[in-house]
């Protein structure tokens, strides 16, 4: 855990003079089982630039769910942050007193959950969700928070006589979009989106997805744009990172990663998902199962299920290295590539 | 509004059910129901023992559907018959006197022990493992699994013998005269502190560690978390997020509980003498008091209906979600 691989230069924030909005710093997380330590998410580093959308790609239980709750800080026992730093706006998140850390809350990142569906209370209304945050942050009186949320429920798209419904009262599209407002809700720097999308019909989905650019063009906020739905995540992100057991292995301008995928894993998951676009691949998946991250596979995590396994593989595990311009990749034969590109 | 319709028309209905059984089950008894009733001491029956029986259920040569009436109309009036126990008081009055005593004791101590064991349960979750965590309720649990009537004697002996700081018997000072007047009213609350500190102790471990496993479940739940990345304030995360979602199935347990304070005393009102339902119910019992008995399984029957009506309004009120269902 000592052995710190040089931070890459996350893409997103190369080039420009001012700090990136999110910067994540060779991140530890540990769940505490009772088999041991689980390396939920092992030395990630990324960062985010304003206005930027930033993707977190990889298979169920790579890590993403819990680098979005680190930089929120709600992971619950018997997760640990072991190690790292997460920078918003320069301010160091995981070092912030509960006072602090309260008022960051929101006010600067606000997060759409993996389950928003589940996110709403059901015992009181959903007026009185939108209205709290307001109340809480902005210190509006009761009538002038009512009046605000009425305004989000219509950016939205939901008529503001809804302020009053319980959540059990509304579609699963129309719950998720009053997430959307609430995280709106004081205009957050950055917005986190843990698959915001799964749980709803292809149509909802895409229309949701449109509404949520329509108001970044607008508002200017980031995002973390977490999916396993790699072909959705090319279409929507500037910069994407793909994760395998709880690793960066790629990390690249998502177009970039559409059109030149190096990492095996990566091809993986691209050939596991049809193209949106139209663009017809044969789906081929990958064979295996994720590893397990009590005892993970020695040398690269990748190697038990790779189909080009070198000998390399085996030996020490490979580091995120730049290969070409803004493309990273831990990957011993993307190494090799650039060495003979030299 | 609808939905408490509905259920106001079950319970009326259930209540009408309740009232035919108690009318037709001493008629459904093989032989005469009167002697039945009587059981063991039949052979020692005397004619006026059974015609007061017969009189007391009602009982008589005319034809069913019209002893139903005759019932029905006893019923409506409210008329039991005499109490032969507290002759020549009518079994009406005695319960009524003996209801305001009950409701008082068992309201107060499950108000207190609900309100207490849930907030113990409510902060001992937020602090899973602290100190209220791991003290409180198995120490609670503990006290609470002593039967009552030792726990009762204990106290009595404890605090209104040894110590001689509480009374030991009755509801209020006998020599004071009742009424709203601070003396008398401080007497009975001087009255109740020991019985209803039984009645707490046996309770407040049950409410703490069933709110406490709840809390920790809907401590995980999605719209906590949501509500702590929020920012808000632990107090409303704490109370109207996490406690409002556990209370729902505690109220259910409340309900039962409410509806159990006419019947459940019945071993703390007599440790202490307290003229409630219970203390009228044991010895109804060995007086062979059949009025009194009779009105009393009645009053039981309402009371159980009304509480379990009343929790219908609560949760109605606190899970929204019922409403349409
Ligand atoms: N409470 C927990 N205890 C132990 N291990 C956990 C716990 N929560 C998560 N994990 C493990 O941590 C790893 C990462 O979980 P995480 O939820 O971050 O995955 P994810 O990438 O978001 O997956 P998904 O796409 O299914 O949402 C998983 O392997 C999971 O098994
Ligand atoms: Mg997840």
């Amino acid at each position: 855990m000592n052995t710190k691989p040089p931070v890459p230069e996350a893409p997103g924030s190369a080039g420009g003079p001012a700090a990136p909005l999110l910067e994540v710093r060779n991140l530890y997380v540990e769940y505490l089982t009772p088999r041991g330590p689980a390396q939920a998410v092992h030395n990630v580093s990324f960062s985010i630039g304003r206005g930027q959308v930033f993707g977190l790609a990889g298979e169920s239980g790579c890590g993403k769910s819990t680098i979005a709750h680190s930089i929120l800080r709600v992971l619950r026992p018997p997760a640990v942050i072991t190690g790292g730093q997460i920078r918003v706006d320069g301010a160091d998140v995981l070092k912030m007193q509960d006072a602090e850390l309260e008022d960051f809350r929101w006010r600067k990142v606000a997060m759409v959950f993996q389950s928003a569906m589940n996110s709403l209370n059901p015992v009181i209304t959903v007026g009185e969700q939108i209205d709290d945050v307001l109340i809480r942050h902005n210190r509006l009186s009761p009538a002038q928070a009512r009046e605000r949320s009425a305004e989000l429920l219509k950016i939205v798209g939901i008529e503001s006589a809804r302020l009053k419904s319980f959540p059990h009262q509304m579609s699963g599209g129309m719950r998720q979009r009053v997430v959307i407002a609430i995280a709106l809700a004081l205009n957050p720097a950055l917005l986190i989106m843990d698959e915001p999308t799964t749980a709803l019909d292809v149509v909802v989905q895409k229309d949701i997805l449109r509404q949520i650019q329509q108001l970044k063009a607008a508002l200017g906020f980031s995002i973390l744009f977490i999916t396993h739905d790699v072909s959705l995540m090319v279409e929507f992100s500037d910069n994407m990172a793909v994760m395998y057991a709880g690793e960066v292995v790629e990390m690249a301008p998502a177009r970039e990663i559409f059109s030149n995928p190096i990492h095996p894993y990566t091809r993986g998951l691209l050939s596991s998902f049809p193209s949106l676009q139209g663009r017809r691949r044969k789906l081929t998946g990958i064979p295996g199962s994720p590893p397990d991250l009590v005892n993970p596979p020695s040398g690269c995590k990748f190697h038990p299920r790779c189909t080009r396994c070198t000998r390399l593989e085996t030996e020490a595990a490979p580091q995120l290295t730049e290969v070409t311009a803004g493309h990273w990749v831990a990957y011993h034969d993307g190494l090799r590539l650039t060495e003979a590109a030299a | 509004m609808r939905y408490i319709l509905r259920r106001l028309g079950f319970y009326l209905a259930a209540l009408a059910v309740a009232i035919t059984i108690n009318f037709f089950l001493p008629r459904l008894l093989p032989g005469d129901p009167a002697a039945v009733i009587l059981g063991t001491s039949a052979a020692k029956l005397t004619p006026e023992n059974l015609r007061a029986v017969r009189e007391a259920l009602g009982l008589s040569d005319a034809p069913l559907i019209q002893q139903y009436g005759l019932y029905l109309a006893h019923l409506f009036r409210g008329d039991f018959g005499i109490s032969y126990t507290y002759f020549p008081t009518p079994v009406t009055k005695v319960i009524a006197n003996g209801f305001v005593w009950t409701l008082l004791l068992g309201s107060v101590s499950l108000v207190l022990s609900f309100a207490l064991g849930n907030l113990i349960g409510i902060y001992g979750s937020w602090r899973r493992g602290g100190l209220v965590d791991t003290v409180f309720p198995p120490l609670l649990i503990f006290i609470g699994s002593f039967p009552a009537f030792f726990l009762a004697l204990g106290l009595l002996y404890a605090f209104g013998v040894k110590l001689d700081w509480l009374p030991i018997s009755h509801a209020y000072n006998n020599r004071l005269p009742q009424g709203f007047n601070l003396p008398f009213l401080l007497s009975v609350l001087e009255h109740m502190v020991l019985p209803a500190t039984t009645s707490v102790l046996l309770g407040i471990g049950g409410w703490a560690l069933g709110m406490r496993n709840v809390m920790v479940s809907v401590l995980a739940d999605d719209y906590v978390t949501m509500a702590e990345a929020k920012g808000l304030k632990q107090i409303r995360i704490m109370f109207v997020y996490a406690a409002r979602n556990a209370l729902l199935p505690g109220v259910t347990g409340f309900g039962i509980a409410l509806g159990a304070i006419l019947s459940g005393q019945v071993l703390i009102e007599t440790v202490f003498s307290y003229p409630g339902l219970g203390f009228l119910l044991i010895n109804s019992v060995n007086g062979r008091d059949y009025p009194l008995m009779q009105g009393l399984f009645m009053m039981i029957t309402i009371g159980i209906l009304a509480a379990n009506f009343l929790v219908d309004i609560l949760y109605t009120w606190l899970d929204p979600r019922v409403r349409t269902g």
